[in-house]
């Protein structure tokens, strides 16, 4: 190759390099201009939200509101004491069944199981698990404690928010896990301290405000469900009355309120809407605030 | 808790499917629940959902890349850590809000501005906009769920985009790339895998998204639940459900949405199971080097 | 022409003060260069002549990286770098308002510590995506100038048979030729090469070494190294740095025989760094 043949190809791809310039220029913009379009359409509909959840919610609340049950239909007396109540209970027990659980099979798959075939095994069925709409969730609610028991009660919904929540909590935990530096456990295993003691001394006490936030973010999650319980809870307008018995929440009382034709209902929805909101973004945007702080991230689908 | 969740689905499910038999259940398209009348078919539904995650998916994922692109690529680092803040707000709404807000809210501004407009200039020669339009329907769904879906997607394409290599990204700028060229050939190829799991895992959650699309899709039952046109009334496995489960008034009826459960669930492990299989059988980059920021 | 001959005519090259730019391919001028606050380049003057190797040496954190990053505008790339002077390229500032960063790349081509083919590519499209991203769209010069580039990064015999195998197929010191050949494939007149034999074992940089002095026959190639051997193994002028200061800049012969500062002297000599 001489050097004359190069000074050629230099020249003839240079000139029609010059050619598309402008073009390129104006892609380059153009595509520029669209994903910040798609920005703002993505924060329009959570301003507008927000808006209309504060503007028509504000004016539902009162005292009465937040503690009264509901009063009779079309009436636009009473209030969602029952469904705040219900939403409390089941989300708890819920937590309750979930938290040890997941945080356990977490340990597991982290500390102790390895990548042989059953752990792999684990972590692909509790992907799926993520990935089954709740609604299906909610029949195995109803199957097996429903028809068993005879009765919609607090327990079927419990079961069916905790199975939703049960493979966030896994995963937060196995991968917060994962972050602690192996030199942390080499320094207890120098130490000779046990491989348990370690994992519960040592990583867990390091991945302890990770796995926090991802269990605060789990219960979030099923605080705002609403398909599961309308085959588990069913829904009532009355108080709790046993762990046996149907109970409200309050996504479901907001899905009631809204089907039904009278202006003051709506007004409702909307009140209970602002509740459920609060709750639910205050969890998130403060257990990220502090995640932020303490310098990890969080997953964004948990 | 797999193995759970698929035994009760079925136990419940087993009585419509011998009544009906399996093929009979996914190909009917009459839902009769009078009694001595009893006949149901799940195919409107299963078209129902299918379509409405399609259209959720056509408008969600090329916004989501473009929200993710904008937030890992191109804005300056102070805008992406708020943009990227209020994008994970918007994955936290409980769909119950978005269902309440779509019903009485958004889709006023989807009836008068993108319906309206389409069935005026089209309704006489494109066939899919040749109904008029109230706001309740196929269209709507379609469009609320790409709106939940959105945050989802885009803030998982952000994360993987941000993991893409730097070196990847000046490779394409010392090549004379523009900062979309770079874009398009360093970090969309790099991050394929992980933008394609991203979109299957919004598809999985608009397939079985239920409360929001039974306050804005029209909850139609039968044959009429097979859309026509993009503003026609439908109905999904999970909307019908969510509608009749309560009311349902025998146990076959109430077996025949367990069997549509069934089906919901059969096609959501699908997607996910396939998904993972795809995103596995794509090339394997290799990782650990450091990402931007 | 003897060696010697050689090297007094380059030592007359960088002798006595500059009165034209046009005698050189690049010349540095006054430039200062910083990431966030910290100042990572102190007021740089300097000539590079055509069709010559010149060498950045000096410890690390001294700048020379960032120095050769400023040659192409990849510095500003960086979230909160800033630079600020001139850089001539034939005589015209690529630091000019009306001066594209894009349009730079086309002349000034790169190649980087690691090896960076795309991944996704096979080794045709990895040498052609420059020219197809510049918009060059036929197809048999596309393959012309891929073959010529492989060729000329010494790549072409070893896959001329294999051109649609993934690039990441390849060795370690056959991808770093991959990313020569795809930047001569644009044609540059001048190419940088950062440190590119960091990340390759002994057999693989000598190769790269031999290339590097063969391809000085068309481009004018600047190359950091942090390995002095290899800096007075290819280069014909060497700059020494250290930081952010240009400390000493001469012909190669003269930096490594007889530095005129301490400084330098001290550092080929092993005594730090």
């Amino acid at each position: 190759m001489s050097s004359k043949e190069r000074k050629n190809y230099r020249m003839i791809l240079h000139e029609e390099m010059k050619k598309r310039y402008r073009t390129r220029i104006i892609t380059d913009n153009l595509v520029t201009v669209f994903a910040l379009v798609c920005v703002v359409a993505a924060i329009i509909p959570l301003g507008s939200i927000l808006l209309e959840v504060i503007k028509n919610g504000a004016s539902a609340l009162s005292f009465e509101f937040l503690t009264a049950p509901q009063g009779s239909i079309g009436s636009g007396k009473g209030g969602i004491g029952p469904a705040i109540q219900g939403t409390i209970i089941v989300v708890g027990l819920a937590s309750l069944i979930a938290t040890p659980v997941g945080v356990l099979a977490g340990i597991y798959l982290s500390e102790f199981a390895g990548n042989g075939i059953f752990p792999t095994v684990v972590r692909f069925l509790n992907n799926i698990l993520t990935g089954l709409p709740s609604i299906v969730i909610g029949i195995v609610g109803y199957v097996t404690i429903v028809l068993f028991l005879g009765s919609f009660s607090v327990w079927a919904g419990a079961l069916s928010l905790s199975i939703i929540m049960m493979p966030i909590v896994v995963i937060v935990t196995e991968e917060t896990l994962r972050i602690v530096p192996h030199s942390l456990r080499e320094a207890g295993y120098a130490l000779g301290i046990s491989k348990a003691k370690i994992t519960m001394n040592i990583v867990l006490t390091t991945a302890k405000s990770g796995v926090l936030t991802g269990i605060g973010l789990g219960i979030a999650r099923i605080a705002g469900e609403t398909a599961p319980l309308i085959m588990t809870i069913l829904g009532t307008s009355l108080f709790f009355s046993g762990l046996e018995g149907p109970v409200d929440a309050l996504p479901l009382r907001i899905w009631r309120l809204a089907s039904q034709p009278y202006e003051s209902a709506h007004a409702f929805g909307w009140g209970a809407a602002l509740i459920l909101i609060l709750m639910v973004l205050g969890m998130n945007v403060g257990l990220r605030l502090l995640a932020r702080k303490k310098g990890f991230t969080v997953r964004a689908e948990a | 808790m797999v193995c759970l969740v698929t035994f009760s689905v079925f136990r419940g499910s087993i009585q419509i499917f011998s009544y009906e038999g399996v093929i009979g259940f996914l190909t009917g398209t009459d839902w009769n629940a009078v009694e001595g009348r009893e006949s149901f078919g799940a195919l409107p539904y299963i078209v129902g959902t299918l379509a409405s995650s399609a259209i959720a998916m056509v408008i969600g994922v090329p916004i989501s890349l473009g929200i993710a692109t904008f937030v890992s690529e191109m804005s300056p680092p102070r805008l992406a850590a708020p943009i990227s803040f209020v994008i994970e707000l918007l994955a936290a709404v409980p769909s119950i809000i978005y269902g309440l807000w779509a019903l009485f809210v958004f889709r006023f501004w989807i009836r008068d501005l993108i319906e309206m407009p389409l069935y005026n200039a089209f309704h006489g020669s494109l066939p899919i906009f040749a109904k008029y339009p109230f706001g309740l329907d196929l269209f709507t769904a379609g469009i609320v769920l790409a709106i939940m879906i959105i945050p989802i997607i885009s803030s998982i394409c952000r994360e993987v985009m941000r993991v893409v290599p730097n070196s990847q990204r000046e490779a394409a700028y010392s090549l004379g790339a523009t900062r979309w060229e770079a874009v398009r050939i360093a970090v969309f190829p790099y991050a394929k895998a992980g933008i394609l799991g991203a979109a299957i895992l919004g598809l999985g959650r608009a397939v079985g998204e239920t409360i929001l699309v039974t306050l804005v899709i029209g909850n139609v039952i039968g044959i009429a639940a097979i859309p026509t046109t993009l503003f026609s009334q439908s109905q999904t496995l999970s909307s019908l459900i969510a509608n009749e489960f309560n009311e349902a008034s025998s146990d076959l009826h109430l077996s025949a949405l367990i069997g549509l459960g069934a089906v919901l669930l059969i096609l959501t492990m699908i997607i996910n199971i396939g998904a993972r299989l795809l995103v596995r059988k794509m090339v394997k980059v290799p990782t650990g080097e450091k990402g931007r920021r | 022409m003897t060696v010697e001959e050689v090297m007094r005519e380059e030592e007359a090259a960088v002798a006595g003060p500059i009165e034209t730019t046009d005698r050189y391919k690049v010349v540095i001028k006054e430039i200062n260069a910083w990431f966030g606050r910290k100042q990572a380049l102190k007021n740089i003057n300097l000539n590079i002549k055509d069709k010559s190797v010149t060498a950045f040496i000096g410890p690390s954190g001294c700048g020379k990286t960032t120095l050769i990053r400023c040659l192409n505008r990849m510095h500003e790339m960086t979230p909160n770098a800033r630079v600020d002077g001139q850089v001539l390229v034939d005589g015209a500032d690529i630091y000019d308002k009306s001066i594209d960063p894009v349009v730079v790349k086309r002349r000034v081509g790169m190649v980087f510590q690691k090896p960076n083919p795309f991944p996704t590519m096979s080794i045709s499209d990895n040498v052609a995506a420059g020219l197809k991203l510049n918009g060059i769209k036929d197809k048999n010069l596309i393959a012309e100038v891929v073959e010529e580039s492989l060729k000329g990064a010494a790549l072409w015999e070893e896959v001329r048979t294999e051109l649609e195998k993934p690039g990441m197929s390849l060795s370690g010191g056959q991808q770093q030729r991959l990313c020569i050949a795809r930047a001569l494939a644009m044609q540059p007149e001048v190419l940088l090469m950062d440190e590119p034999t960091s990340a390759l074992d002994p057999l693989a940089s000598s190769k790269i070494e031999e290339l590097v002095r063969s391809l000085k026959e068309h481009v004018t190639i600047v190359i950091v190294t942090h390995n002095m051997q290899q800096a007075a193994r290819v280069s014909d002028f060497t700059a020494f740095m250290y930081l952010g200061e240009m400390i000493e800049y001469g012909a190669t012969s003269q930096i490594f025989k007889n530095p005129e500062k301490e400084l330098t002297e001290r550092y080929i000599s092993g005594k730090f760094g």
